[in-house]
């Protein structure tokens, strides 16, 4: 039988939940042993998209054909079964399995598993040396750096026989050279005729790696393009639907004081591991200070620290004239009376809740304002008018302070913490991930809106895994990589291989230190 | 031979059958949390075993058929807990609450329409209920000085049931570690969504995992009613249910730490029986209400985590809802 | 009607009332299976629950008990935790009830005594909370099994207390001795006698006032006060709580305490009210009863209040249906509480997407 020509073919795939149209009658035709990419911005549909190849979700109408074979999935089984692997964008392990264990679930080939065990090592050890994806099958998978858990997300969709492999933005958690590294696996994949479909929001991924790449906005598939008849400039005019300002303008920061000051801080996790070691730096007035860094590296923990929601176990902050140490901790409440802000890093669990109203939510953190309680009393119309205030100032939709705070979008939700915080006129801000999740319209608003800040004199400490975003709206740059600062620069000076190198830094002599010790 | 010595293997041999139970209802808790769902019904699963257990064995003559229904009712009720955590995402603990509720209130509603009594069931008699097997040998070995006696009072003597307990260890812990099975519950204990990309089922794996705890409690709560004791009577688990749920924490959800667990609280109850009555110096005589009260007070101690934080299967007490 | 107000109305009505027809459909069933016409047996129930002037007083009685432990388990819901400890609580809050009127100067005013004797129920109730929510918040201790150990460890006490120690001289029965005048509340039948109003004599007493004061009281704290605010919020959300300068920890402890606060307040009715002595098991099933009232009253004061109510009729119509109906005990009330908590609570959301489907579809 002549090999399929044609990978993976959707016609008019169509799927709600609830009210949100997240797939509206999305065609795609990917080309058996080439590069696909998905592109789009938060919320275009695409992890949905390619849920539903997966089998994860079911579309509520069109035709799915799979070389030329029509499919349908009702859970993730047939779409192994018809040579689909998915690698996701949050992992999906079992922690405290070893890499053979994870690998093998679901696919065990009989009833004991010490059969299965054997079996699979020398499957996999085969994959391993084929694609250079080597890996230790023995350790438990959540010892293992975040760059080689990827390797086992890839080697599992192998060993599962995947000719078709999915990957969900799997560059935002590896440095620029991990990166480049993964797209020589992924080059070594093509030639053995495995299809890539990569979804990312990343531009200049699709321009380096893919051969083809369509484009999604707002639940449609709106443009089909061959890579190298293609620019950035296009791809983001199709993305958003309308010009786009790649860059912010901002004016040259007027540097005043050091406003807080850390020396030498180590920082434990809520698991008692140590996150972060031997970090000093400063932080000034009318001065953006971008923390860069792949995910996991310490800069979580050291946000938290900040924020007084993690004790610091060595060395010292000075906020405001205050020291913080491990004698002599602040807690988030008085850091607040301080004048310090904090909008952390994940919004959904930690800026807000869901269930309470936007008022409510506006009231996170500010519950003992003297203006809104009279004495034992929390007048609600006191709540409500804050909440309105707030709203009307960061142009918070839609403006009800009654609604739930889960009905707003996460453009919207983001404003309305940044609101909360910024409108107290805080002195110090620190502020992670401020544009996750969100659209491009409130994207380019929350950025300007944090330069003002800047100007007005505020000193802000800005966390984000974004390195476009570090390098666009910071004016110093420190990089941490294993809790540690590996780098300074100013923003102007920087560079993305430079920061890359940075990012890895620590990584490399740990790999050197895991290949001595075997 | 030495009193002391005698005493001791007296109360060792009390142990083993008081924590039998405890032996059944913790396995069947390990089954439900590993896999994710938190079981606190254990408690009316064993009660509801065992007044069907006693009504069936006294009904149709056997203890065998009653552990048969203990178990089919045991069960029903382990699939109405599914129901409401798995299928339709409710609250489990609620869920196991309302289920001990219910099994309280149904079996005095029962004693009451089928025996017309408040509360107990008939005695029974001989073969009804589980006997005692004496092993093979104990004549022979019991000229032997301690050891006799040992073999005769501790290993010898005891009905089916606590034979079956022990055996239900090793077996447990073959099934958890040894099997693709096991493989796949203590996966979606720990994170559904990787089980679920797996191309597996995480609610078919939870309903088993449940099943499988009814069964354990079915027969847990046979052996109180049938085996323990002659007859149902109200209320009389105790809180066992509860108190192995405090063996699986402080076993830290593995088959033999739980059984060591299972066994301090058996022998330390025994201990306090054999306290009953007993004049202690500078106390006087021990009050039978604290007495029956040290089980409550052991598990407290024990749950206050003296002896190390326990961490559950990451998964544990919430619903798997599909999202990504 | 925008879906949004659709919505609002099936989660806040109709899944609730769904729910509860469902448990009684299923008691329905408990009847037939035990050859007892269900008809029948609500007709009685339903009688003997305000068909007559003394019922009704019953009923009410009754009724205050659920309101004392249906806001307990509702305060602590809402800051995440299931107290199942309202079974010990009621009993030893009812301790301190009792110390309080049998040691009090018994010269002083009862506008004095009263009042300290619902301090002392507080204060005890609070007491047995306080160790199980410092085992949970401070060492990861199950909230759920040390609560329920508490329960068994309350009746131990009690028990060791009334044989060997409050008893009566002279006295067979676990009782105390009669408290004081002072420290009686006035039945409501004397109330409307000394106004002149004759009513049928029954254990309903001014303490439902007490309850409905504390509905209100707690009512206020939960949504109009800063602490209420915080106590919510943690029950959402430990992380947004911790970010917002509240520490859970503390949260837990005090919750718990107002919670067994609340439920220790039984003694108030029981013993101040109608009793007029310490006895045994007088806190018998209203702690239970506390979560089937709270779940089904979705944990808001006025839901409790109409749930409260319906238990309250539910117990005395179940006790004048066990009286009539040889095939019928007292234990009905149990079976009863047992399906309103799992229909309302662990099956809570059984109807949910049918009556989505067909009250407030998504349109297309």
């Amino acid at each position: 039988m002549a090999k399929s020509n044609i990978a993976i073919e959707l016609t008019d795939v169509d799927k709600h939940f609830g009210a949100v149209h997240a797939n509206d009658k999305v065609s795609l035709s990917v080309k058996t042993g080439t590069i696909h990419g998905i592109v789009g911005e938060n919320g275009a549909g695409k992890s949905t998209l390619m849920s539903i190849l997966y089998g994860f979700y079911q579309a509520d109408s069109g035709q799915i054909k799979v070389f030329d074979k029509e499919f349908r999935a009702t859970s993730s089984k047939q779409s192994i079964e018809a040579g689909i692997g998915m690698v996701h964008q949050h992992f999906m392990f079992v922690d405290n399995f070893t890499v053979l264990e994870n690998v093998i679930l679901g696919s065990e080939g009989g009833a004991l598993i010490s059969e299965s065990l054997g079996k699979a090592r020398i499957e996999l050890t085969r994959l391993a040396k084929e694609y250079g994806l080597e890996v230790e099958l023995d350790v438990a998978v959540e010892e293992l750096s975040v760059g080689m858990q990827q390797r086992v997300e890839i080697l599992k969709g192998l060993y599962k026989g995947a000719k078709v492999l999915i990957l969900d933005e799997p560059t935002g958690v590896l440095t620029p050279q991990e990166s480049d590294e993964l797209f020589r696996i992924f080059e070594a994949l093509k030639n053995q005729g495995v299809t890539i479909i990569l979804i990312t929001h990343k531009l200049r991924e699709i321009m380096d790696i893919t051969d083809h790449v369509s484009v999604m906005r707002a639940g449609k598939m709106v443009a089909h393009r061959e890579t190298n008849k293609t620019n950035p400039e296009e791809l983001a005019e199709l993305m958003i639907g309308r010009k786009v300002l790649l860059n912010i303008e901002k004016s040259k920061a007027n540097i005043g004081k050091p406003v807080l000051v850390a020396k030498n801080l180590e920082i434990d996790n809520e698991q008692g591991l140590k996150r972060v070691s031997n970090v000093s730096f400063e932080a000034r007035s009318g001065e953006i200070l971008g923390i860069a860094g792949v995910t996991g590296n310490g800069q979580g923990t050291l946000l938290k620290a900040l924020a007084g929601i993690l004790p610091i176990s060595n060395g010292s902050i000075e906020i405001m004239g205050e020291t913080i140490n491990s004698k002599n901790p602040l807690n988030p409440q008085q850091l607040r009376n301080l004048g310090v802000a904090h909008v952390p890093e994940d919004r959904q669990r930690m800026g807000m809740i869901s269930d309470f109203t936007a008022s409510e939510t506006a009231l996170l953190g500010y519950h003992n304002d003297k203006n809104i309680n009279h004495g034992v009393w929390l007048k609600r119309s006191s709540v409500k008018a804050n909440c309105e205030s707030i709203m009307e100032a960061f142009d918070v939709r839609p403006t009800n302070p009654d609604l739930k705070s889960s009905n707003f979008s996460g453009g919207n939700q983001q404003k309305l913490i940044l609101a909360r915080e910024f409108e107290r006129d805080p002195e110090v801000l620190i502020i992670g991930q401020p544009t996750r999740g969100v659209d491009i319209g409130a994207i380019e608003f929350i950025r300007k809106r944090i330069i003002d800040m800047r100007d007005a004199g505020k000193a802000i400490i800005l966390i984000s895994v974004e390195l476009e975003e570090i390098m666009s709206i910071s004016d110093r740059i420190i990089v941490m990589c294993d809790g540690e600062i590996t780098g300074t620069v100013d923003a102007s000076d920087a560079d993305e291989a430079t920061l890359g190198m940075m990012m890895a830094n620590a990584l490399i002599s740990q790999e050197k230190s895991n290949e001595a010790q075997l | 031979m030495n009193d002391l010595l005698l005493n001791l293997i007296l109360t060792l041999d009390a142990s083993f059958r008081v924590c039998t139970p405890l032996i059944f209802a913790s396995m069947a808790g390990l089954f439900a949390e590993r896999s994710g769902v938190v079981d606190i019904g254990l408690e009316g699963k064993l009660l509801m075993s065992a007044f069907i257990a006693a009504s069936a064995a006294t009904v149709f003559g056997s203890p065998w058929i009653g552990l048969l229904f203990a178990i089919f009712a045991s069960c029903i009720l382990a699939m109405i807990h599914g129901l409401a955590s798995i299928t339709f995402k409710g609250n489990q603990i609620v869920s196991g609450v309302a289920i001990n509720i219910l099994a309280s209130g149904l079996t005095m509603i029962l004693t009451l329409a089928w025996f017309k009594s408040g509360g107990i069931t008939p005695n029974l008699q001989g073969d009804e209920r589980f006997l005692s097997i004496t092993l093979p040998g104990v004549n022979i070995i019991d000229h032997i000085p301690i050891l006799g006696v040992i073999y005769r009072e501790l290993i010898s003597g005891h009905n089916i049931l606590v034979y079956l307990a022990f055996a239900t260890v090793p077996l447990v812990w073959w099934v958890v570690y040894r099997t693709r099975f096991g493989l796949r519950l203590r996966a979606v204990g720990e994170n559904p969504k990787a089980v679920d990309t797996a191309g597996l089922s995480v609610e078919g794996l939870r309903y088993k995992a449940l099943l499988i705890g009814g069964i354990l409690c079915g027969i847990g709560g046979a052996y109180i009613a049938t085996a323990h004791n002659a007859q149902f009577t109200k209320e009389m688990t105790a809180g066992q249910g509860f108190i192995a749920l405090a063996a699986l924490i402080f076993g830290k959800w593995h088959p033999y730490r739980v059984l060591a667990a299972c066994f301090l609280f058996g022998f330390l109850d025994a201990l306090a029986v054999r306290l009953q009555g007993v004049v202690l110096p500078v106390i006087g005589e021990v009050p039978v209400q604290l007495i029956e009260a040290i089980p409550y007070l052991l598990t407290v101690i024990l749950l206050a985590g003296f002896i190390g934080k326990a961490i559950p299967p990451k998964a544990s007490a919430q619903p798997y809802i599909k999202e990504l | 009607m925008t879906r949004d107000r659709r919505l609002s109305w099936i989660n806040g009505l109709l899944l609730p009332l769904f729910n509860v027809l469902t448990a009684f459909l299923a008691t329905a069933v408990v009847f037939i299976l035990i050859n007892v016409n269900p008809i029948e047996a609500t007709k009685i129930l339903i009688y003997g629950a305000f068909g007559y002037e003394e019922g009704i007083g019953y009923t009410l009685y009754y009724t205050t008990n659920f309101i004392f432990t249906g806001l307990a388990v509702a305060v602590a819901f809402h800051a995440g935790l299931f107290n199942i400890g309202g079974e010990g609580q009621a009993y030893i809050g009812g301790l301190g009830t009792a110390l309080v009127a049998l040691y009090i100067d018994p010269t002083l005013s009862a506008w004095l005594i009263i009042p300290l004797g619902i301090f002392g129920g507080l204060l005890f109730g609070a007491m047995w909370a306080i160790i199980p929510a410092y085992l949970q918040a401070y060492r990861g201790s199950h909230i759920v099994i040390t609560t329920i150990m508490f329960n068994f460890l309350a009746s131990a006490l009690m028990v060791y207390l009334l044989v060997h120690v409050l008893r009566e001289m002279g006295q067979m029965s676990p009782q105390s001795k009669d408290f004081p005048d002072s420290a009686w509340i006035p039945f409501v039948h004397e109330v409307f006698a000394g106004m002149g109003i004759k009513i049928a004599q029954s254990p309903l007493n001014l303490s439902i006032f007490i309850a409905l004061i504390f509905s209100a009281l707690v009512w206020f704290f939960l949504w109009h006060t800063r602490w209420g605010f915080a106590i919510r919020a943690t029950g959402k959300s430990n992380d947004a709580a911790v970010y917002s300068g509240i520490n859970p920890k503390k949260i837990i402890v005090v919750t718990m305490c107002i919670s067994g606060a609340l439920a220790g307040l039984v003694g108030i009715n029981e013993l101040m009210g109608v009793q007029h002595r310490l006895l045994l098991d007088f806190n018998y099933g209203y702690g239970f009863g506390g979560i089937a009232v709270a779940l089904m009253g979705r944990n808001h004061p006025i839901g409790i209040i109409i749930a409260a109510l319906l238990f309250g009729i539910l117990y005395q119509g179940g006790m004048d249906l066990a009286f009539e109906m040889q095939n019928v005990s007292r234990h009905i009330i149990v079976v009863m509480q047992g399906l309103v908590i799992l229909f309302c609570g662990g099956l809570e959301y059984l109807y949910r997407p049918i009556l989505i489907r067909f009250l407030a579809p998504i349109e297309t």
